[in-house]
């Protein structure tokens, strides 16, 4: 195979040059260079899908706010990640992103250990600026060591990601749309009877909220493993 | 020494668990109380709200008829809210109602569950009538402050109610959170 040469670009991130891989993200970039950007959806390892928003940027004349986790660098562009404005969307977003579904903290498995939690301390969201719409949905508890809320689950579709990239089986996927939308196994199979499924619980460990947790854990107890994936894929790198 | 600041406090759809907190202060509410009055509270024994008031401190969300009159009267009293805890700020556990509907949980409590109740009837008289949702707070009226928490713990009431006096900023999600 013919390797490609290595082409980088240079750029400004909040004032500062950087350089990275010209098909590089945003994303990637700036944590070469440790300039943080929140992200939620996002997962070391896994695709990048933007489904969350909340790692939305400034790019200098551009109207247009854009996911860092999903937007390529450009020679030159000036990138801008910690501004009023972005502060603003962000805390919007994490506000419908809460409100969505029925986020009751005192009683969940996550709480304490729940990324969506430390979003909300994070972005200094102390309370929601839309209504709450409390959809009801239903629990899947089939599965003899696995339960799905998605009362809580905030479609970052990690779970969908690592099951069909890391695990290989693609049992998860989205059904319906908009505010119905839901995660589920194979043909909206409970998930003791999805045949795809493995069990292997890759997707429970790297759910970032309560949304996906081990049976039997009570309040604050579902502690993850979210280094499971790099992990994993530096084993399966290195023995190749 | 400048005025003390008059203070209410209220529990509305709560547990009373942010108000343990709040004695939980122990001996820093003997200094906040150089600072405070309060005049209207589950602590004191007061009737009516006050007028006049500077601070309220809510507790709880709104789940009857009872609490959205109370939150009116509270806003129009007082020159600032403090929504003190998630029932107050997100509903919280008050909220797990909205899922299921008021009727339903009526029909669980009142019929289900009960040993006896021969007519079948919920109660409807003296007691307020449940809402057919539960708020937060700041659905149903402008709040000033926001400090989460189940409970809110003590020290996080503590920092927010000094910078308050002292008139400093604070940053609260420093001190607490959802569910903390
Ligand atoms: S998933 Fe996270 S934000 Fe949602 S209720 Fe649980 S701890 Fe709170
Ligand atoms: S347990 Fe494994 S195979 Fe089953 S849905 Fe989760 S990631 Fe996929
Ligand atoms: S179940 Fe968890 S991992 Fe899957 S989409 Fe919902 S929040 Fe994300
Ligand atoms: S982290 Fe970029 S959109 Fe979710």
């Amino acid at each position: 195979m013919i390797k490609q040469k290595v082409r980088v670009k240079t750029f400004q991130i909040n004032g500062i040059d950087v350089t990275g891989r010209s098909d590089s993200t945003i994303l990637e970039v700036a944590k070469e260079h440790d300039i943080h950007i929140p992200t939620l959806c996002y997962l070391e390892g896994l695709s990048c899908v933007g489904a969350c928003r909340i790692c939305l940027v400034e790019i200098k004349g551009s109207n247009k706010l854009i996911p860092a986790c999903t937007g390529k660098i450009k020679e030159g562009m000036e990138v801008f990640t910690d501004t009023d404005r972005l502060h603003k969307h962000r805390k919007m977003i994490l506000s419908m992103i809460f409100a969505e579904r029925t986020h009751t903290c005192s009683v969940c498995v996550s709480n304490g250990h729940c990324e969506l939690q430390d979003m909300s301390v994070e972005l200094g969201m102390e309370h929601s600026q839309v209504p709450y719409l409390t959809n009801r949905f239903d629990i899947d508890a089939s599965h003899e060591r696995f339960v799905n809320d998605p009362n809580r689950c905030i479609l970052c579709t990690r779970c969908v990601r690592v099951c069909d990239e890391v695990e290989g089986a693609h049992a998860w996927d989205l059904v319906d749309r908009g505010l119905d939308t839901r995660v589920i196994h194979d043909m909206d199979d409970p998930w003791v009877e999805s045949e795809s499924c493995t069990s292997c619980g890759k997707c429970v460990q790297v759910c970032p909220t309560g949304a996906l947790s081990e049976k039997g854990v009570s309040a604050t107890e579902m502690v993850k493993k979210k280094s499971l994936i790099v992990n994993l894929l530096e084993m399966r790198n290195r023995e190749r | 020494m400048a005025q003390k600041i008059k203070v209410a406090t209220i529990w509305l759809d709560g547990c009373s668990g942010c108000h343990m907190s709040f004695l939980d202060m122990d001996e820093r509410l003997v200094e906040l109380s150089e600072y405070m009055d309060v005049l209207y509270s589950p602590y004191v024994d007061q009737k009516e709200f006050p007028e006049g008031v500077d601070l309220t401190i809510v507790e709880g969300a709104l789940s009857s008829d009872h609490d959205v009159e109370m939150i009116k009267t509270i806003r129009q009293n007082s020159k600032k809210i403090l929504a003190l805890g998630d029932c107050a700020i997100t509903g919280n556990v008050s909220t797990m109602k909205n899922l299921y509907g008021t009727r339903a949980i009526m029909e669980t409590g009142y019929g289900q569950n009960a040993d006896h109740n021969e007519s079948g009837e919920y109660p409807h008289l003296v007691v307020p009538k449940l809402l057919d949702r539960v708020h937060p707070l700041h659905e149903i009226v402008p709040v000033d402050y926001f400090v989460p928490g189940c409970p809110t713990p003590a020290d996080a009431i503590y920092t927010v109610l000094k910078a308050l006096i002292e008139g400093k900023e604070v940053n609260i999600s420093q001190l607490t959170r959802f569910g903390k």
